[in-house]
Protein backbone atom coordinates (compact mmCIF):
# COMPACT_ATOMS: atom_id res chain seq x y z
CA UNK A 1 0.00 0.00 0.00
CA UNK A 2 2.60 2.53 0.97
CA UNK A 3 6.30 2.61 -0.11
CA UNK A 4 8.68 5.20 0.52
CA UNK A 5 10.53 6.93 -2.10
CA UNK A 6 14.14 9.13 -1.80
CA UNK A 7 13.60 13.03 -2.08
CA UNK A 8 16.42 14.30 -4.85
CA UNK A 9 17.77 17.41 -3.46
CA UNK A 10 15.95 20.68 -5.54
CA UNK A 11 18.94 22.84 -7.76
CA UNK A 12 17.20 26.19 -6.58
CA UNK A 13 15.84 26.65 -3.55
CA UNK A 14 13.00 29.63 -2.88
CA UNK A 15 12.89 31.57 0.34
CA UNK A 16 10.51 29.69 2.60
CA UNK A 17 9.96 26.51 0.59
CA UNK A 18 10.48 23.69 2.57
CA UNK A 19 10.74 20.09 1.04
CA UNK A 20 8.29 17.53 2.41
CA UNK A 21 9.20 15.69 5.64
CA UNK A 22 7.51 12.04 4.43
CA UNK A 23 6.65 10.99 0.90
CA UNK A 24 5.22 7.77 -0.35
CA UNK A 25 2.88 6.66 -2.10
CA UNK A 26 -1.04 5.16 -2.03
CA UNK A 27 -2.53 2.60 -4.52
CA UNK A 28 -5.79 4.00 -5.86
CA UNK A 29 -7.16 0.89 -7.78
CA UNK A 30 -3.94 0.50 -9.41
CA UNK A 31 -3.34 4.15 -9.81
CA UNK A 32 0.20 5.16 -7.82
CA UNK A 33 -0.63 8.28 -5.85
CA UNK A 34 2.37 10.20 -4.78
CA UNK A 35 1.44 11.52 -1.16
CA UNK A 36 3.50 14.65 0.22
CA UNK A 37 3.69 15.58 4.56
CA UNK A 38 5.02 18.36 5.69
CA UNK A 39 4.94 18.29 9.71
CA UNK A 40 4.59 15.98 12.88
CA UNK A 41 3.24 12.77 11.98
CA UNK A 42 1.31 12.46 15.62
CA UNK A 43 -0.11 16.21 14.72
CA UNK A 44 -4.08 16.51 13.41
CA UNK A 45 -4.17 16.20 10.14
CA UNK A 46 -4.72 18.95 7.41
CA UNK A 47 -5.38 17.54 3.82
CA UNK A 48 -4.69 20.37 0.99
CA UNK A 49 -5.77 19.43 -2.63
CA UNK A 50 -4.38 21.42 -5.29
CA UNK A 51 -6.03 22.75 -8.44
CA UNK A 52 -5.59 21.65 -12.61
CA UNK A 53 -2.30 21.41 -14.12
CA UNK A 54 -0.76 21.77 -11.16
CA UNK A 55 0.74 19.30 -7.73
CA UNK A 56 1.57 19.37 -4.07
CA UNK A 57 4.67 20.59 -4.06
CA UNK A 58 3.32 23.89 -5.29
CA UNK A 59 2.33 24.12 -1.12
CA UNK A 60 5.85 23.76 -0.39
CA UNK A 61 5.49 27.13 1.12
CA UNK A 62 2.07 27.41 2.33
CA UNK A 63 1.94 23.94 4.09
CA UNK A 64 4.97 24.33 6.40
CA UNK A 65 3.10 27.25 7.82
CA UNK A 66 0.77 25.27 8.91
CA UNK A 67 3.15 22.52 10.35
CA UNK A 68 4.85 25.10 12.25
CA UNK A 69 1.21 25.75 13.52
CA UNK A 70 0.77 22.23 14.55
CA UNK A 71 -0.51 20.00 11.81
CA UNK A 72 0.52 17.28 9.72
CA UNK A 73 -0.44 18.18 6.09
CA UNK A 74 -0.89 16.00 3.72
CA UNK A 75 -0.92 16.45 0.25
CA UNK A 76 -0.78 14.79 -2.83
CA UNK A 77 -0.05 14.66 -7.10
CA UNK A 78 -3.22 13.77 -8.65
CA UNK A 79 -3.22 11.13 -10.75
CA UNK A 80 -1.15 12.17 -14.40
CA UNK A 81 -0.21 15.05 -12.00
CA UNK A 82 3.39 15.24 -10.30
CA UNK A 83 4.89 12.36 -8.87
CA UNK A 84 1.71 10.21 -9.06
CA UNK A 85 1.21 7.33 -12.22
CA UNK A 86 -0.30 8.33 -15.42
CA UNK A 87 -2.92 6.30 -16.48
CA UNK A 88 -5.75 5.45 -19.17
CA UNK A 89 -8.19 7.70 -18.02
CA UNK A 90 -9.14 10.83 -16.34
CA UNK A 91 -12.36 12.34 -15.11
CA UNK A 92 -13.54 14.35 -12.06
CA UNK A 93 -15.01 11.36 -10.31
CA UNK A 94 -11.78 9.32 -10.53
CA UNK A 95 -10.15 12.27 -8.74
CA UNK A 96 -12.77 12.53 -6.17
CA UNK A 97 -11.72 8.32 -5.49
CA UNK A 98 -8.63 8.74 -5.83
CA UNK A 99 -8.88 11.06 -2.80
CA UNK A 100 -10.57 8.59 -0.79
CA UNK A 101 -8.29 6.29 -0.96
CA UNK A 102 -5.35 8.89 0.49
CA UNK A 103 -8.10 9.74 3.24
CA UNK A 104 -8.24 6.31 3.90
CA UNK A 105 -4.55 5.75 4.41
CA UNK A 106 -4.09 8.96 6.73
CA UNK A 107 -6.86 9.03 8.67
CA UNK A 108 -9.73 6.26 8.13
CA UNK A 109 -13.24 7.24 8.98
CA UNK A 110 -12.30 10.33 10.67
CA UNK A 111 -12.88 13.89 10.04
CA UNK A 112 -9.93 16.05 9.74
CA UNK A 113 -9.87 19.76 7.92
CA UNK A 114 -9.22 20.11 4.47
CA UNK A 115 -8.33 22.89 2.15
CA UNK A 116 -8.52 23.01 -1.67
CA UNK A 117 -7.22 25.55 -4.19
CA UNK A 118 -9.13 25.94 -7.37
CA UNK A 119 -10.08 22.80 -9.02
CA UNK A 120 -9.02 20.98 -5.41
CA UNK A 121 -11.74 23.34 -3.94
CA UNK A 122 -14.24 22.26 -6.20
CA UNK A 123 -13.41 18.57 -5.46
CA UNK A 124 -13.56 18.68 -1.98
CA UNK A 125 -17.03 20.76 -2.23
CA UNK A 126 -18.22 17.12 -3.97
CA UNK A 127 -16.94 14.90 -1.43
CA UNK A 128 -18.29 16.55 1.22
CA UNK A 129 -21.78 15.77 -0.12
CA UNK A 130 -20.83 12.11 -1.52
CA UNK A 131 -18.69 11.45 1.95
CA UNK A 132 -19.56 14.12 4.49
CA UNK A 133 -18.03 11.94 7.47
CA UNK A 134 -14.62 12.74 6.62
CA UNK A 135 -14.49 16.56 7.24
CA UNK A 136 -13.98 18.62 10.17
CA UNK A 137 -13.64 21.95 8.76
CA UNK A 138 -13.17 22.96 5.00
CA UNK A 139 -11.07 26.18 3.20
CA UNK A 140 -11.93 26.71 0.06
CA UNK A 141 -9.25 29.19 -1.95
CA UNK A 142 -10.14 30.28 -5.13
CA UNK A 143 -12.36 26.58 -6.09
CA UNK A 144 -15.85 28.12 -6.60
CA UNK A 145 -16.95 28.02 -10.14
CA UNK A 146 -20.16 30.28 -11.08
CA UNK A 147 -19.87 30.12 -14.88
CA UNK A 148 -18.40 28.15 -17.34
CA UNK A 149 -14.84 29.22 -18.75
CA UNK A 150 -14.53 30.68 -22.00
CA UNK A 151 -16.23 33.66 -23.08
CA UNK A 152 -20.37 33.75 -22.51
CA UNK A 153 -22.25 33.06 -25.25
CA UNK A 154 -25.69 33.62 -27.34
CA UNK A 155 -27.28 30.67 -28.14
CA UNK A 156 -27.08 30.09 -31.07
CA UNK A 157 -23.26 30.25 -31.31
CA UNK A 158 -22.85 27.59 -28.75
CA UNK A 159 -23.48 24.67 -30.33
CA UNK A 160 -20.76 25.92 -32.79
CA UNK A 161 -18.19 26.60 -29.70
CA UNK A 162 -18.52 23.28 -28.54
CA UNK A 163 -18.03 21.92 -31.79
CA UNK A 164 -14.93 23.78 -31.94
CA UNK A 165 -13.83 22.75 -28.47
CA UNK A 166 -14.66 19.02 -28.98
CA UNK A 167 -13.02 19.08 -32.71
CA UNK A 168 -9.75 20.34 -30.93
CA UNK A 169 -9.79 17.29 -28.05
CA UNK A 170 -10.13 14.80 -30.42
CA UNK A 171 -7.97 15.96 -32.79
CA UNK A 172 -5.56 16.08 -29.54
CA UNK A 173 -6.74 12.39 -28.84
CA UNK A 174 -5.44 11.20 -32.00
CA UNK A 175 -1.86 12.23 -31.40
CA UNK A 176 -1.94 11.55 -27.67
CA UNK A 177 -0.74 8.68 -27.54
CA UNK A 178 2.89 8.59 -28.75
CA UNK A 179 2.86 12.30 -26.94
CA UNK A 180 5.34 13.73 -24.93
CA UNK A 181 6.05 17.05 -23.34
CA UNK A 182 8.75 19.50 -25.43
CA UNK A 183 12.22 19.77 -23.42
CA UNK A 184 13.44 22.97 -22.15
CA UNK A 185 15.90 24.95 -19.55
CA UNK A 186 14.87 25.41 -15.99
CA UNK A 187 14.21 29.27 -17.36
CA UNK A 188 12.34 28.09 -20.59
CA UNK A 189 9.67 26.05 -18.90
CA UNK A 190 9.29 28.45 -16.07
CA UNK A 191 8.38 30.60 -18.55
CA UNK A 192 6.01 28.71 -20.08
CA UNK A 193 4.80 28.36 -17.41
CA UNK A 194 4.26 32.11 -16.59
CA UNK A 195 1.46 32.22 -19.15
CA UNK A 196 -0.85 30.43 -17.00
CA UNK A 197 0.76 31.86 -14.22
CA UNK A 198 1.21 35.42 -14.71
CA UNK A 199 1.53 37.12 -10.94
CA UNK A 200 4.09 34.67 -9.76
CA UNK A 201 7.69 35.54 -10.05
CA UNK A 202 10.02 33.98 -12.35
CA UNK A 203 12.39 32.72 -9.09
CA UNK A 204 8.98 31.32 -7.89
CA UNK A 205 8.16 29.60 -11.17
CA UNK A 206 11.97 28.36 -11.47
CA UNK A 207 11.48 26.53 -8.60
CA UNK A 208 8.60 25.12 -9.32
CA UNK A 209 10.25 23.72 -12.33
CA UNK A 210 12.77 21.93 -10.28
CA UNK A 211 10.30 19.98 -8.02
CA UNK A 212 7.37 19.23 -10.58
CA UNK A 213 9.57 18.64 -14.18
CA UNK A 214 12.64 15.98 -14.72
CA UNK A 215 15.60 16.21 -15.85
CA UNK A 216 16.35 13.88 -19.16
CA UNK A 217 19.19 13.98 -21.14
CA UNK A 218 17.59 16.87 -23.54
CA UNK A 219 16.07 18.88 -20.84
CA UNK A 220 13.47 19.23 -18.44
CA UNK A 221 9.73 18.01 -18.69
CA UNK A 222 6.73 18.63 -16.79
CA UNK A 223 6.03 15.68 -15.06
CA UNK A 224 2.23 16.52 -16.25
CA UNK A 225 0.44 13.57 -18.36
CA UNK A 226 1.11 15.03 -21.88
CA UNK A 227 -2.61 13.46 -22.59
CA UNK A 228 -4.13 15.81 -20.34
CA UNK A 229 -5.42 18.84 -21.85
CA UNK A 230 -6.51 21.99 -20.63
CA UNK A 231 -10.21 23.21 -21.15
CA UNK A 232 -12.42 20.93 -20.60
CA UNK A 233 -16.77 20.48 -22.15
CA UNK A 234 -19.06 17.66 -20.78
CA UNK A 235 -22.96 18.35 -19.68
CA UNK A 236 -21.00 19.59 -16.09
CA UNK A 237 -22.29 22.78 -14.95
CA UNK A 238 -20.97 25.52 -12.44
CA UNK A 239 -24.23 25.28 -10.16
CA UNK A 240 -23.89 22.24 -9.23
CA UNK A 241 -20.70 22.83 -7.21
CA UNK A 242 -22.74 25.56 -5.78
CA UNK A 243 -25.86 23.56 -4.44
CA UNK A 244 -23.29 21.52 -2.99
CA UNK A 245 -21.89 24.33 -0.86
CA UNK A 246 -25.20 25.24 0.46
CA UNK A 247 -25.25 22.26 1.95
CA UNK A 248 -21.67 21.77 3.53
CA UNK A 249 -22.67 20.59 7.45
CA UNK A 250 -19.05 22.10 8.33
CA UNK A 251 -17.63 25.18 9.57
CA UNK A 252 -16.39 27.07 5.79
CA UNK A 253 -14.08 29.67 4.46
CA UNK A 254 -14.33 30.39 1.27
CA UNK A 255 -11.72 33.08 -0.52
CA UNK A 256 -12.41 34.63 -3.44
CA UNK A 257 -9.67 37.21 -5.69
CA UNK A 258 -10.46 40.15 -7.92
CA UNK A 259 -7.70 40.17 -10.15
CA UNK A 260 -8.47 38.11 -13.68
CA UNK A 261 -6.08 35.28 -14.53
CA UNK A 262 -5.86 32.27 -17.32
CA UNK A 263 -6.25 29.54 -14.70
CA UNK A 264 -8.96 31.59 -12.43
CA UNK A 265 -12.77 31.15 -12.59
CA UNK A 266 -13.27 35.05 -12.23
CA UNK A 267 -15.88 34.17 -9.68
CA UNK A 268 -16.86 37.36 -7.65
CA UNK A 269 -18.46 37.70 -4.30
CA UNK A 270 -21.96 38.75 -5.10
CA UNK A 271 -22.41 36.01 -7.47
CA UNK A 272 -21.77 33.50 -4.88
CA UNK A 273 -22.48 34.74 -1.64
CA UNK A 274 -26.47 33.21 -1.33
CA UNK A 275 -24.97 29.52 -1.51
CA UNK A 276 -22.54 29.98 1.41
CA UNK A 277 -23.59 28.07 4.02
CA UNK A 278 -24.80 29.00 7.53
CA UNK A 279 -21.87 28.44 9.12
CA UNK A 280 -19.61 29.60 6.52
CA UNK A 281 -18.12 32.64 5.35
CA UNK A 282 -16.65 34.14 2.58
CA UNK A 283 -13.47 36.43 2.26
CA UNK A 284 -13.13 38.63 -0.69
CA UNK A 285 -9.51 40.16 -1.67
CA UNK A 286 -10.12 42.43 -5.13
CA UNK A 287 -6.23 42.66 -5.60
CA UNK A 288 -5.03 39.40 -5.35
CA UNK A 289 -4.76 36.69 -7.71
CA UNK A 290 -6.00 32.87 -8.67
CA UNK A 291 -2.55 31.94 -6.63
CA UNK A 292 -3.15 33.45 -3.47
CA UNK A 293 -1.82 31.44 -1.61
CA UNK A 294 1.88 31.54 -3.55
CA UNK A 295 1.18 35.46 -3.95
CA UNK A 296 0.45 35.89 0.29
CA UNK A 297 1.51 32.70 1.98
CA UNK A 298 1.52 34.54 5.39
CA UNK A 299 -1.34 36.78 5.40
CA UNK A 300 -3.86 33.56 4.04
CA UNK A 301 -2.31 31.12 6.17
CA UNK A 302 -2.75 33.35 9.33
CA UNK A 303 -6.45 33.94 7.95
CA UNK A 304 -6.82 30.00 7.38
CA UNK A 305 -5.34 28.97 10.83
CA UNK A 306 -7.41 31.41 12.62
CA UNK A 307 -10.11 29.63 10.92
CA UNK A 308 -9.37 26.20 11.85
CA UNK A 309 -8.26 27.74 15.45
CA UNK A 310 -6.12 24.76 18.00
CA UNK A 311 -5.15 21.95 15.62
CA UNK A 312 -6.23 19.40 18.79
CA UNK B 1 -15.22 -12.44 -38.04
CA UNK B 2 -11.84 -10.21 -38.42
CA UNK B 3 -10.41 -7.84 -35.80
CA UNK B 4 -8.73 -5.14 -36.47
CA UNK B 5 -6.77 -3.03 -33.07
CA UNK B 6 -7.01 0.88 -32.98
CA UNK B 7 -5.16 3.35 -30.74
CA UNK B 8 -6.77 5.76 -28.53
CA UNK B 9 -4.27 7.40 -26.71
CA UNK B 10 -3.19 4.42 -24.23
CA UNK B 11 -6.15 2.42 -24.87
CA UNK B 12 -5.72 -0.22 -27.61
CA UNK B 13 -9.63 -0.69 -29.31
CA UNK B 14 -10.76 -4.41 -30.80
CA UNK B 15 -12.61 -2.72 -33.99
CA UNK B 16 -14.56 -6.01 -35.41
CA UNK B 17 -15.18 -6.53 -39.32
CA UNK B 18 -18.72 -8.55 -39.33
CA UNK B 19 -19.06 -8.90 -42.91
CA UNK B 20 -17.46 -7.27 -45.79
CA UNK B 21 -19.53 -5.26 -48.14
CA UNK B 22 -22.13 -6.80 -50.18
CA UNK B 23 -22.93 -4.03 -52.51
CA UNK B 24 -22.24 -0.13 -52.64
CA UNK B 25 -22.48 1.76 -49.73
CA UNK B 26 -20.46 3.14 -46.85
CA UNK B 27 -19.58 1.05 -43.47
CA UNK B 28 -22.31 0.55 -40.85
CA UNK B 29 -20.86 0.99 -37.75
CA UNK B 30 -22.45 -0.71 -34.88
CA UNK B 31 -22.03 0.67 -31.38
CA UNK B 32 -22.75 -1.82 -28.23
CA UNK B 33 -25.10 -0.54 -25.10
CA UNK B 34 -23.59 -0.33 -21.72
CA UNK B 35 -21.55 -3.70 -20.48
CA UNK B 36 -22.10 -5.40 -23.90
CA UNK B 37 -19.31 -6.37 -26.58
CA UNK B 38 -20.04 -6.38 -30.12
CA UNK B 39 -21.87 -9.27 -31.65
CA UNK B 40 -20.14 -12.04 -33.56
CA UNK B 41 -22.34 -11.84 -36.55
CA UNK B 42 -24.30 -9.14 -38.50
CA UNK B 43 -27.64 -8.76 -36.42
CA UNK B 44 -30.83 -9.26 -37.99
CA UNK B 45 -32.08 -5.76 -38.56
CA UNK B 46 -28.91 -4.46 -40.01
CA UNK B 47 -29.03 -7.47 -42.32
CA UNK B 48 -30.07 -5.73 -45.68
CA UNK B 49 -27.37 -3.08 -45.31
CA UNK B 50 -25.00 -3.51 -48.33
CA UNK B 51 -21.79 -1.90 -47.41
CA UNK B 52 -19.28 -3.53 -44.78
CA UNK B 53 -20.82 -4.02 -41.48
CA UNK B 54 -18.47 -3.21 -38.20
CA UNK B 55 -18.75 -2.99 -34.74
CA UNK B 56 -16.04 -1.23 -32.18
CA UNK B 57 -15.41 -2.74 -28.54
CA UNK B 58 -15.72 0.46 -26.62
CA UNK B 59 -12.90 1.17 -23.97
CA UNK B 60 -13.14 -1.34 -21.66
CA UNK B 61 -15.69 -3.71 -23.39
CA UNK B 62 -15.37 -6.84 -25.49
CA UNK B 63 -11.84 -7.30 -26.38
CA UNK B 64 -10.63 -3.49 -25.63
CA UNK B 65 -7.88 -2.75 -22.93
CA UNK B 66 -9.79 -2.39 -19.45
CA UNK B 67 -7.89 1.11 -18.14
CA UNK B 68 -6.48 1.01 -14.99
CA UNK B 69 -8.61 2.44 -11.88
CA UNK B 70 -11.66 3.69 -13.98
CA UNK B 71 -12.00 7.68 -14.86
CA UNK B 72 -15.20 7.05 -18.00
CA UNK B 73 -16.96 9.52 -19.47
CA UNK B 74 -19.45 9.12 -22.57
CA UNK B 75 -16.46 11.88 -23.82
CA UNK B 76 -13.98 8.93 -23.65
CA UNK B 77 -16.32 6.67 -25.95
CA UNK B 78 -16.59 9.26 -28.24
CA UNK B 79 -12.91 9.41 -28.89
CA UNK B 80 -12.93 5.52 -29.40
CA UNK B 81 -15.72 6.10 -32.16
CA UNK B 82 -13.23 8.97 -33.45
CA UNK B 83 -10.80 6.47 -33.37
CA UNK B 84 -12.59 4.17 -35.50
CA UNK B 85 -14.06 7.05 -37.58
CA UNK B 86 -10.24 7.94 -38.44
CA UNK B 87 -9.83 3.78 -39.70
CA UNK B 88 -13.28 3.68 -41.56
CA UNK B 89 -13.65 6.98 -43.58
CA UNK B 90 -17.36 7.94 -43.64
CA UNK B 91 -19.57 5.79 -42.02
CA UNK B 92 -23.20 5.29 -40.59
CA UNK B 93 -23.60 4.82 -37.30
CA UNK B 94 -26.04 2.56 -35.27
CA UNK B 95 -26.15 2.66 -31.27
CA UNK B 96 -27.66 0.55 -29.04
CA UNK B 97 -28.22 2.39 -25.23
CA UNK B 98 -25.28 4.11 -24.14
CA UNK B 99 -24.03 3.27 -27.59
CA UNK B 100 -26.71 5.44 -29.14
CA UNK B 101 -25.82 8.41 -27.09
CA UNK B 102 -22.38 7.98 -27.89
CA UNK B 103 -23.30 8.18 -31.55
CA UNK B 104 -25.34 11.39 -31.17
CA UNK B 105 -22.11 13.10 -29.92
CA UNK B 106 -20.60 11.56 -32.78
CA UNK B 107 -22.85 13.10 -34.90
CA UNK B 108 -22.50 16.52 -33.27
CA UNK B 109 -18.79 16.03 -32.92
CA UNK B 110 -17.88 14.78 -36.67
CA UNK B 111 -20.33 15.51 -38.66
CA UNK B 112 -18.93 15.42 -42.52
CA UNK B 113 -17.59 11.79 -41.43
CA UNK B 114 -20.81 10.57 -39.84
CA UNK B 115 -23.47 9.97 -42.56
CA UNK B 116 -26.51 9.62 -40.35
CA UNK B 117 -27.16 8.06 -36.46
CA UNK B 118 -29.48 5.92 -35.28
CA UNK B 119 -30.63 5.60 -31.74
CA UNK B 120 -32.25 2.60 -30.71
CA UNK B 121 -32.92 1.36 -27.34
CA UNK B 122 -30.40 -0.99 -25.09
CA UNK B 123 -28.25 -0.72 -21.74
CA UNK B 124 -27.25 2.48 -20.57
CA UNK B 125 -29.49 4.80 -22.90
CA UNK B 126 -31.35 6.50 -19.39
CA UNK B 127 -27.39 7.70 -18.00
CA UNK B 128 -27.64 9.07 -14.61
CA UNK B 129 -29.66 11.85 -13.82
CA UNK B 130 -30.55 14.67 -15.58
CA UNK B 131 -28.95 16.75 -13.41
CA UNK B 132 -25.91 15.84 -11.39
CA UNK B 133 -26.40 13.27 -8.73
CA UNK B 134 -24.05 12.52 -5.38
CA UNK B 135 -20.59 11.69 -6.37
CA UNK B 136 -19.85 7.60 -5.60
CA UNK B 137 -16.80 6.39 -4.28
CA UNK B 138 -17.30 3.33 -3.41
CA UNK B 139 -14.36 0.71 -4.11
CA UNK B 140 -15.09 -1.59 -6.32
CA UNK B 141 -13.70 -5.16 -5.72
CA UNK B 142 -14.26 -6.95 -8.83
CA UNK B 143 -11.58 -4.87 -10.91
CA UNK B 144 -9.62 -6.24 -14.28
CA UNK B 145 -12.95 -8.34 -15.07
CA UNK B 146 -14.61 -7.62 -18.44
CA UNK B 147 -17.02 -5.36 -19.13
CA UNK B 148 -14.82 -3.80 -16.52
CA UNK B 149 -16.93 -2.96 -13.58
CA UNK B 150 -16.07 0.64 -13.45
CA UNK B 151 -17.34 1.12 -16.49
CA UNK B 152 -21.03 -0.39 -15.42
CA UNK B 153 -20.59 1.89 -12.28
CA UNK B 154 -19.53 5.35 -13.95
CA UNK B 155 -21.10 5.00 -17.39
CA UNK B 156 -24.44 4.42 -15.75
CA UNK B 157 -24.41 7.50 -14.11
CA UNK B 158 -23.19 9.85 -16.28
CA UNK B 159 -25.30 13.30 -16.29
CA UNK B 160 -27.61 13.54 -19.28
CA UNK B 161 -28.56 17.01 -19.00
CA UNK B 162 -30.64 17.60 -22.58
CA UNK B 163 -29.13 20.86 -22.94
CA UNK B 164 -26.38 19.33 -23.55
CA UNK B 165 -27.37 16.98 -26.14
CA UNK B 166 -29.39 19.46 -27.75
CA UNK B 167 -25.77 21.11 -28.87
CA UNK B 168 -24.86 17.82 -30.70
CA UNK B 169 -28.33 17.73 -32.51
CA UNK B 170 -28.16 21.37 -33.38
CA UNK B 171 -24.57 21.44 -34.73
CA UNK B 172 -25.37 18.15 -36.78
CA UNK B 173 -28.59 19.64 -38.56
CA UNK B 174 -26.86 23.00 -39.14
CA UNK B 175 -24.13 21.25 -40.91
CA UNK B 176 -24.99 17.95 -42.22
CA UNK B 177 -25.26 17.22 -45.60
CA UNK B 178 -28.67 15.26 -44.91
CA UNK B 179 -31.99 16.91 -43.74
CA UNK B 180 -32.40 14.61 -40.82
CA UNK B 181 -29.16 13.55 -39.60
CA UNK B 182 -30.18 12.04 -36.27
CA UNK B 183 -32.92 9.63 -35.87
CA UNK B 184 -34.79 7.87 -33.36
CA UNK B 185 -35.67 4.05 -32.91
CA UNK B 186 -35.78 3.49 -29.26
CA UNK B 187 -39.24 3.31 -28.21
CA UNK B 188 -38.00 4.22 -24.55
CA UNK B 189 -37.43 7.81 -24.78
CA UNK B 190 -35.88 9.24 -20.74
CA UNK B 191 -36.13 12.81 -20.62
CA UNK B 192 -33.27 13.55 -22.49
CA UNK B 193 -34.09 11.66 -25.71
CA UNK B 194 -37.24 13.13 -25.85
CA UNK B 195 -36.12 16.31 -26.04
CA UNK B 196 -33.64 15.14 -28.89
CA UNK B 197 -36.26 13.34 -30.82
CA UNK B 198 -38.56 16.44 -30.69
CA UNK B 199 -35.75 18.71 -32.15
CA UNK B 200 -35.99 20.33 -35.74
CA UNK B 201 -33.50 17.92 -38.02
CA UNK B 202 -34.43 14.84 -36.06
CA UNK B 203 -36.71 11.65 -37.43
CA UNK B 204 -38.54 8.83 -35.56
CA UNK B 205 -38.09 5.59 -37.75
CA UNK B 206 -37.40 2.31 -37.13
CA UNK B 207 -34.20 0.90 -37.51
CA UNK B 208 -34.87 -0.51 -41.02
CA UNK B 209 -36.33 2.73 -42.52
CA UNK B 210 -33.57 4.81 -41.17
CA UNK B 211 -31.12 2.85 -42.93
CA UNK B 212 -32.87 3.17 -45.95
CA UNK B 213 -32.88 6.88 -45.31
CA UNK B 214 -28.76 6.99 -45.11
CA UNK B 215 -27.82 4.18 -47.48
Amino acid sequence: MRSSLTQVESPRTFPGAVAPQRHYRVDADGVGIAVNEWGDQRDPVLVMVHGGADFSRTFDVFAPLFAAAGWRVVAWDHRGHGDSDHTHLYSFEADLRDATRVLDAVAPRRPVAVLGHSKGGAILTSLAEAQPFRFRSFINLDGIPYRRPGPDLPEYQRADALNTEITGWLEHRRRSATGSRKPGTIEELASRRAQMNPRLSTEWLEYLVTVGAREDADGWRWKLDPSMRMGGFGPWKPEYGLFRLAGLGVPFLGVLVGADEPMGWGTKSHQVEKWIPVNGRLEYFDDLGHFIHIEQPKMVADMALEFLGAPA
Amino acid sequence: MSTVTLQHNRIELALHQLRPATGEGRPLLLLHGLGERTPTSVPHDVERWQGSVWGLDFTGHGESTIPVGGGYSAEVLLGDVDAAINHLGNVTLVGRGLGGYVALLAAGARVDAVHGAVITDGPGLTGGSYESSVPQSARLMDQGQIPDPYALHELSRDVRAADYALDFVQYSVANSELAEPINVSALYRPTWLAEVAAAPGVASLPLGDALNLYR
